[in-house]
């Protein structure tokens, strides 16, 4: 199998205590074969070449001080941030969610989940209304991606989620099976059901779930193949 | 010099470990317990004059030792 995405530069930053790096080794090597380009975190410049770059889930220095916040002053984020400056595209999943919150190149924060409890199960996500590249190739279907977190209720004031709603920044909510909104679908208590937002630019895009574990039928569900193939169609 | 930074959760935002303890300690009687806020306490030693100490706490207080979305800070010299 080929893929159009093959020559594609795709880098992935390694912190102390990522742990979902090798799941998307995997994900990006047997969907797309892409080798992406491992990054450790005490680099200080990406790869000249590079095309988009993944944040990957796991608990970044032990999650001390509040997730991703410890990342988020990593010696490597100096040079993520002028990557994002440029127009650059990244996917930060879960943990890499966080660290874009606590990096300020996303909106809000990602607090303990409301029924305090570590989640580690499947849900399934809506796509809102936007005119981003994720929204305009993922709108009209449900994606089944498991979600794994203890923080991930997003959260952002009421001026903000306006701004989000008015700019077509929410990419993801969770709803259920059906569809449908429903406090019985919010597994974390995220404000607007929130899974997943872009950037204003659209090329940012944070999520909880965890679309390189829903990347092969044989273990539940090949749904996020289509998120992480709206990534790369970021790519510029 | 030391500092003390007290963060705590803004008042609008569940503070899911306060309500937890809360709750626990409510199951063992203690009916006039009526919340339980849970704070973060940071005590930071520094050198330099007491302007520029005070200046420093600040901007750690704002810009690390607190989520600004979500918490608030108090600083106070100990």
């Amino acid at each position: 199998m080929t893929s159009k995405f093959g020559a594609t530069q795709i880098g992935l930053v390694q912190f102390p205590g990522s742990n979902c790096d090798a799941d998307c080794i995997d994900a990006f090597k047997r969907l797309f074969q892409i080798d992406l380009q491992l990054i450790w975190h005490e680099e200080t410049s990406l790869p000249s070449r590079l095309q988009g770059l993944i944040l990957p889930g796991g608990f970044s220095y032990g999650d001390y001080l509040r997730s991703g916040a410890l990342a988020s002053i990593s010696p490597i984020m100096q040079a993520v941030k002028g990557f994002v400056g440029k127009g650059g595209s990244v996917i930060g999943i879960c943990n890499g969610f966080q660290v874009l919150t606590e990096s300020k190149l996303l909106p809000g924060a990602l607090l303990k989940n409301d029924s305090r409890k570590f989640i580690c199960e499947y849900a399934h996500l809506s796509v809102a209304g936007g005119d981003s590249v994720y929204h305009r190739k993922l709108k009209g279907s449900l994606y089944k991606v498991p979600i794994a977190h203890g923080e991930g209720r997003y959260y952002v004031d009421s001026e903000g989620l306006k701004k989000l709603g008015a700019n077509g920044q929410i990419l993801f909510q969770y709803a259920g099976t059906d569809g449908v909104l429903s406090e019985a679908s919010n597994p974390n208590g995220a404000i607007s059901h929130i899974a997943g937002i872009v950037s204003e630019n659209g090329r940012v895009l944070g999520m909880m779930p965890h679309p390189e574990r829903a990347s092969s039928e044989l273990l539940g569900s090949a749904d996020g193949q289509k998120i992480l193939e709206a990534f790369l169609e970021t790519v510029g | 010099m030391n500092y003390e930074v007290i963060v705590e959760l803004k008042p609008e935002v569940l503070d899911t470990q306060g309500r937890a303890i809360k709750e626990a300690l409510t199951r063992l009687g203690h009916h006039d317990l009526k919340s339980i806020k849970v704070t973060k306490r940071f005590v930071l030693e520094i050198d330099g004059t007491e302007v520029d100490a005070e200046k420093l706490v600040r901007k750690l207080a704002e810009e690390h030792l607190a989520n600004s979305v979500a918490e608030t800070f108090q600083t106070k010299r100990l």
